[in-house]
């Protein structure tokens, strides 16, 4: 029978990720994955590495992953496309301001200063091609982008060549317990391990149903729209307080534009549709912002499939039922930034049940029976 | 208020006029459906009957072309709504809901609903990268016969033609009936093709279409061309742009021949571009080395409502394409409740029958005249996806880094990411896999394709206004 230490379900950037940290500590790692690393979320996403504007529970965590984004040279011999551009999100009327008001109180009310407030000057000279009706905006200087498919890749591959084993395509079965640990069946044969992490993102949920403790995951499908390349017209990724928009120019010149629109997702057949009548308003919402999007045009659209949680934040920490059990799904459209840190985190809770992070907010037991629908 | 629920719904919506759009028009008329034929050209015909109203069925450009006249005038005099200069650039479906068609007139996006969807769109050329294929003043065959067609453009320098297949003869037939000069004729069809086609030849014989393959081939002779026969490789050099060809034959012979303008043709292979970014399932045809669409006896694809009729779902030619035209709207007609099972059946026995006899003929066609420089081994240089200049060689490193199939090779190389959504590079990527990895294409599969089929302005959908939202 094929045994390791650690049985990661899943090959997205956090299983990848999660392999990579567990090998740095000397621990064996199977990662199991039906379809190929990368294939989901984690390969199709907007790039984003962002702290600007997160959930409050999730900016110490954030703030940790930026600091591995830093020097992720280092970490997977690869620069991942990781550009330092910055990100902004501006205020186009009343209700911008007054929500970058709220948010300068909130997160200045927890101690952190990684998100400036700029006037419209500053503003316009960071983003000359921005529509001179903007306000102001929030900005993190130190944000950035970078390109998912090769930053996952660059994951896996670091954790391959330091040892860790990948299953590619191979569907992983439920786990169950045997002996003091667990097994995992797989269509390469049984797996056994003492701990088993699942990093499973928009199918994390049956994991976590199968071992008794169900929760209310969404599979969503984020749309996405790319245009033909144009001549560079601006650096940071732009994102508005009024409308739901994403705004970056890749280095190669194309334009990818989202936001969090959202189309059907099929995950049981791997699908995700595109629906045009609800990226109508992002494309009003792109020619407002930026005049010079007159002259572009749409070569690609694109879905992913990612799981969405009731609160928008994920689910990490060991399972509330089966011990040995770690979790780290539902990341609920913003999980690429997190992936350098999420893997640690599983890494050090495998290793000593435990992290320095603060990560009560995200465990699952805030599902458990009624506690969620009555909090809801 | 959502304006999007008065999109009006129609009963079939027809993509695309060429022989079989224009025959399912024809029939959906006869059934009384309520249907729309939208398409991107400005007038009716598709590839092969272009421009034929205005044309007036050109005698330089052979019978094949006149008999478009007809299907044309058949077509006007039953069409209800049809409407020229309109690109389907995305089909969105749901199970038990009408189909919506995103469409882009002039400069604005539009849309629309149909229950029933007949894409019917053509062939489109197989690629045949070969060392040079990319340089300015290299061009397709069908691409030539576009010019001549059409804009009624001649070309001054001597051609030469590369390739095989029928469409290679015809071109050369057309071209030198409009006054052009051919310098050669590159042929690639192996002479022992013919073992592989003699068992197919009763068909062939019994299909008819063979009257007007010998009528065409008899034409060619008469022309005196220079032909190189039995050719297994070319490169096309220059500075800059085409100066000259190099050939080889499979005896080992070679030389060289000095033209600016070489012409390249192997056969075509069905436009599956749109039903693919819709999802329909594909499979890989053998005997005609391409991808086609899984299709029911009435056209029916993989996805409900999705039906696909013509050389779009398997290259049978302007005889077929008609007949299956009619067939899936048949199919349409009862699934509506428009005709009774007998009725449709009735109906439709004639036509099948006659289909079946053209297809019959096709397999020896597919035998004699098989790909090979298309098929050839690429060297590493050559550049297989022309929008993001990705090299064979970068493909094969992809595929030994890991890529097992061609969306990942996306990923890896932003291969198939232009512009034109991989209809130059998509066949060859997948051989590519294939032959490093010692599977079969069939195993290998496509890009998954994402719309919009062609590029879409933004603006186009600011003038739509909330029309489309
Ligand atoms: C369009 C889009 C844009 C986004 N933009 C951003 C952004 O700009 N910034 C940002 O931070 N985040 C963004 N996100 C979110 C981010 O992509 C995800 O949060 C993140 O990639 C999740 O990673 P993951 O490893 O949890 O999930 P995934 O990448 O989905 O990986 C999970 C993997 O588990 C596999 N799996 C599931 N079940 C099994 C099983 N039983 N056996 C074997 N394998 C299994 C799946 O095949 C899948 O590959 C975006 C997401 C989308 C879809």
């Amino acid at each position: 029978m094929n045994t390791a230490d650690v049985i990661v379900i899943g090959g997205g950037i956090h299983g990848c990720s999660t392999a990579l940290h567990c090998r740095l500590r000397g621990l064996s790692v199977v990662v199991v994955e039906k379809d190929h690393v990368a294939r989901h979320a984690s390969g199709v996403n907007a790039g984003g590495v962002r702290r600007l504007n997160r959930h409050p529970a999730e900016i110490p965590l954030a703030m940790a992953s930026a600091a591995l984004w830093q020097r992720i040279e280092d970490l997977v011999h690869d620069d991942c496309g990781y550009r330092q551009t910055g990100q902004i999100r501006v205020a186009e009327g009343e209700p911008g301001l007054a929500a970058i008001a709220a948010r300068r109180r909130l997160v200045e009310g927890l101690g952190y200063s990684h998100e400036q407030w700029i006037g419209p000057e500053e503003l316009f000279e960071l983003v000359p091609a921005i529509s001179r009706h903007c306000l102001g905006a929030l900005w993190t200087a130190d944000d950035g982008h970078a390109d998912p498919t090769r930053t996952t890749r660059a994951f896996a591959r670091q954790a391959a060549a330091l040892g860790a084993e990948f299953l590619t395509p191979c569907r992983a079965g439920m786990p169950r317990r045997a002996g003091g640990g667990w097994q995992v069946p797989t269509d390469r044969g049984t797996f056994s391990g003492a701990q088993v992490v699942n990093c499973a993102g928009a199918w994390g949920g049956a994991v976590a149903a199968a071992l008794g403790e169900p929760v209310p995951i969404e599979p969503i499908a984020p749309m996405m729209l790319v245009t033909a390349r144009m001549a560079p017209f601006v650096d940071p990724v732009v994102a508005s307080f009024d409308r739901m928009i994403s705004f970056k120019q890749s280095p190669n010149g194309s334009v990818v534009i989202g936001g969090g629109w959202r189309s059907r997702a099929e995950p049981d057949a791997n699908r995700a549709h595109v629906e045009f009548g609800e990226l109508h308003r992002l494309i009003g919402t792109t020619l407002d912002l930026f005049p010079v999007m007159r002259g572009a045009r749409i070569v690609r659209s694109w879905a992913g499939i990612e799981g969405a949680m009731p609160d928008a934040i994920p689910v990490i920490g060991p399972s509330m039922t089966a011990p040995g059990v770690i979790h780290a799904f539902g990341f609920s459209a913003h999980g690429f930034q997190l992936g350098p840190i999420g893997g640690a985190i599983v890494a050090d809770l495998v290793e000593s049940g435990a992290t320095s992070l603060p990560i009560e907010p995200f465990s699952i037991a805030r599902f458990a029976g009624q506690a969620w629908r009555e909090a809801s | 208020m959502n304006a999007r629920l008065e999109a009006p719904v129609f009963d079939l919506a027809i993509v695309g006029a060429g022989p079989a759009g224009m025959a399912a028009a024809v029939e959906a008329a006869a059934r009384g459906l309520a249907a729309v034929v939208l398409d991107e050209q400005p007038a009716p015909g598709g590839q092969i009957w272009r421009n034929i109203e205005a044309s007036g069925g050109r005698a330089s450009l052979g019978g094949s072309y006149a008999k478009g006249a007809a299907h044309a005038a058949a077509f006007r005099a039953a069409v209800a709504d049809y409407r020229p200069g309109t690109l389907v650039w995305h089909v969105e479906t749901a199970d038990h809901e009408p189909a919506r068609l995103w469409l882009m007139q002039g400069e604005r996006v539009g849309q629309l609903r149909a229950r029933r969807v007949l894409i019917a769109p053509g062939a489109t050329e197989r690629p045949v990268p070969v060392p040079g294929w990319t340089l300015p003043g290299a061009m397709t065959v069908g691409a030539l016969q576009t010019l001549l067609k059409g804009a009624e453009v001649v070309p001054s320098a001597p051609v030469v033609l590369a390739g095989n297949g029928p469409l290679l003869y015809l071109t050369a037939v057309q071209l030198a009936a409009c006054g052009a000069r051919i310098a050669a004729v590159l042929w690639t069809a192996p002479p022992g093709a013919w073992r592989g086609a003699v068992p197919h030849l009763p068909g062939f014989l019994a299909s008819g279409t063979w009257r007007a393959g010998l009528g065409l081939m008899r034409d060619f002779r008469a022309l005196g061309i220079r032909v190189v026969r039995d050719v297994a490789a070319i490169e096309i050099t220059g500075d800059g742009r085409a100066e000259a060809v190099r050939y080889r034959t499979a005896g080992g012979a070679s030389g060289e021949i000095a033209t600016g303008l070489v012409a390249l043709h192997e056969g075509v292979i069905p436009a599956t571009n749109l039903a693919r970014a819709i999802g329909c399932e594909h499979l890989w045809d053998e005997a005609q080395a391409a991808f086609r669409p899984r299709l029911g006896p009435w056209g029916q694809t993989s996805v409900e409502g999705v039906l696909i009729a013509g050389d779009g779902g398997g290259i049978a030619g302007a005889d077929a394409a008609p007949l299956a035209g009619r067939l899936a709207v048949l199919g349409a007609a009862h699934a509506l409740g428009r005709l009774t099972l007998p009725e449709r059946d009735g109906l439709a026995a004639p036509l099948r029958r006659d289909l079946d006899r053209i297809l019959r003929g096709r397999a020896f066609i597919d035998r004699l005249y098989p790909p090979r420089l298309a098929r050839a081994a690429l060297p590493d240089a050559v550049v297989v996806c022309r929008c993001e200049e990705v090299t064979a060689g970068a493909v094969r490193g992809a595929v030994a880094s890991g890529a097992q199939g061609p969306n990942q090779i996306k990923a890896f190389l932003r291969c198939g990411m232009g512009p034109c959504q991989g209809r130059f590079c998509d066949p060859t990527v997948t051989r590519l896999i294939a032959e490093a990895r010692g599977v079969p294409e069939a195993e290998v599969g496509q890009f998954r394709l994402r719309p919009p089929v062609k590029p879409v302005p933004l603006t186009a959908f600011a003038a739509a206004g909330e029309e489309v939202a």
